[in-house]
């Protein structure tokens, strides 16, 4: 199971990373696993607000489908168009060109509460 | 412990999909195999070469007796004394309502019928069978005495002639018969639910690990990939053929379902047949449709069909299809909106995508025969 160290997580399974203000957004290695292939990806549009705990869109997977929700809130500034042509570029890159949007965060405090690494991974196991 | 937990079964197949790193689910009481690489190259897998999946969950009964013939045309709606020894019948099992206990399959072995029932059904079907059962009958459940391995694929008899001298070119769709693979004497039909070409091996357990090593060793030479039970439900689907808990219940008719082609109200009586021949005769208010769905849609069981706004039926089964690269379901549609061509909605979430009543199969280039 891959688990970049470097990452915090949402027990929803989704990953981000932040630089300054900047939020990238996607979903882990190990949801990927579980929802198998990946058939579409909707996700919201630039410039939608959303707030932490909010869904932003929804991943259908042969499977099942599944709610996304925003780990932090802010203005969503990018998507990953994309994801709209090639969806599984989620199962097989999920932590590299399978991000899903990019957040302009309003309180950086929201992005200290969400879980390290170390705690995530409990929550696969 | 939960009780279901305590109960989960686990195939003789077990410890080969462990090894090979499928992702496990339990499944009618069953630990099974959901997939193995994913679904979708599984599923493009049997469509265009060769699949193996193992179907250990399924139900086998078998029924002998002076009164077995009487006794299955009671209980089941395809005529059961058309078949000859080696002939297998697709058929169901109806409630008095017309409502679906099961579909089966009905094989004519040499000396007594075998059924093939849902894994899901098994001990209510058990029971139904028993509680009608005449003393000249005699019914045994012997499910968990055998493994059942499928290889299904355009290329399956290429696959099974390495394991045997057997003429399978000779053997028909839905015939069984008994072929010598290694020191075995195998149980084997030409049936399948994929749509494509294919054998199906009952298999006792004890023999289990050795025909798996001979069948994916064959397999290994033609490119066979495992299958889940995933795949198995989109190659289905594509077919239109009916799942039991999704397309039919105890709530729906073989009427309802484009199931009538296996009600027989010619062969005399049966349980249901009153009820199913007053249906058939007034038709019924609803059918199960095939629908293609515009967009970037995934249907899904329960999903609600719209037609000017109104609720007209729901989705039974869908998928995005892997053949055709585009959204399919089934459904039960009123009557009135079933023609081929007509247009209703699909309600997904809070969007709804235009569907169109399509002729069945959606797939139309299986190699099965």
């Amino acid at each position: 199971m891959n688990i970049p160290s470097d990452l915090r997580y949402t027990s929803e399974h989704e990953w981000v990373s932040l630089e300054g203000k900047l939020a990238t957004v996607g979903i882990t290695d190990y949801a990927q696993g579980e929802l198998g292939d990946i058939v579409f990806v909707e996700l919201p549009n630039v410039g939608d607000e959303v707030k932490a705990g909010s869904a932003f869109g929804t991943i259908e997977a042969v499977k099942a489908v599944s709610e996304l929700f925003a780990p932090v809130g802010g203005k969503i500034v990018e998507i990953n168009e994309e994801l709209q042509d090639n969806p599984t570029v989620v199962n097989s890159d999920p932590y590299g060109d399978g991000w899903m949007i990019k957040i302009e965060v309003k309180d950086p405090g929201e992005f200290d509460k969400l879980l390290p690494a170390s705690e995530y991974q409990k929550l696969t196991e | 412990m939960s009780e279901t937990a305590s109960e989960v079964k686990l195939t003789p197949f077990n410890e080969y999909h462990l090894a090979l790193g499928a992702k496990m689910v339990p499944f009618a009481g069953y630990m099974m195999p959901i997939q193995y690489s994913g679904i979708t190259e599984e599923h493009l897998a049997v469509r265009k070469n060769v699949g193996l999946f193992d179907l250990s969950h399924m139900g086998e009964f078998f029924v002998s007796g002076p009164g077995a013939l009487e006794f299955l045309q009671k209980m089941t709606t395809n005529d059961v004394s058309t078949l000859e020894p080696g002939q297998i019948q697709y058929s169901c099992m109806c409630y008095e309502n017309g409502g679906i206990v099961d579909d089966l399959l009905v094989y004519r072995l040499p000396d007594q019928y075998m059924l093939v029932v849902n894994a899901a059904n098994l001990q209510k079907d058990f029971d139904w069978l028993h509680s009608h059962k005449p003393g000249n009958v005699n019914l045994v459940n012997k499910s968990d005495d055998y493994g059942l391995l499928a290889i299904q694929g355009p290329n399956a008899q290429a696959v099974i002639s390495e394991m045997s001298d057997y003429d399978f070119e000779s053997l028909p769709y839905y015939n069984a018969t008994t072929v010598k693979i290694g020191k075995y004497n195998v149980l084997l039909s030409r049936t399948g639910y994929t749509g494509e070409d294919g054998f199906e091996m009952y298999i006792p357990n004890e023999q289990c690990d050795d025909l798996w090593k001979m069948t994916t060793d064959a397999g290994k030479k033609h490119g066979m990939k495992l299958i889940g039970l995933g795949a198995r439900d989109s190659l289905r689907l594509e077919m239109k053929m009916t799942l039991y808990g999704n397309d039919i219940d105890q709530t729906t008719t073989p009427i309802e379902a484009g199931l009538a082609w296996i009600v027989k109200p010619e062969k005399g009586d049966f349980i249901a047949r009153d009820v199913l021949v007053r249906q058939k005769e007034d038709k019924p208010s609803r059918r199960l449709i095939c629908l293609e769905i515009e967009g970037r849609a995934f249907p899904r069981h329960g999903y609600e069909l719209l037609h000017a706004g109104k609720v007209v039926g729901q989705v039974t089964s869908g998928t995005v299809s892997p053949s055709l690269g585009k959204p399919i379901a089934m459904g039960y549609l009123k009557r009135e909106l079933t023609n081929l061509g007509n247009r209703v909605d699909v309600k997904i979430r809070d969007k709804l995508f235009e569907a169109v009543v399509v002729k069945p199969p959606f797939y139309k280039e299986g190699s099965h025969r």
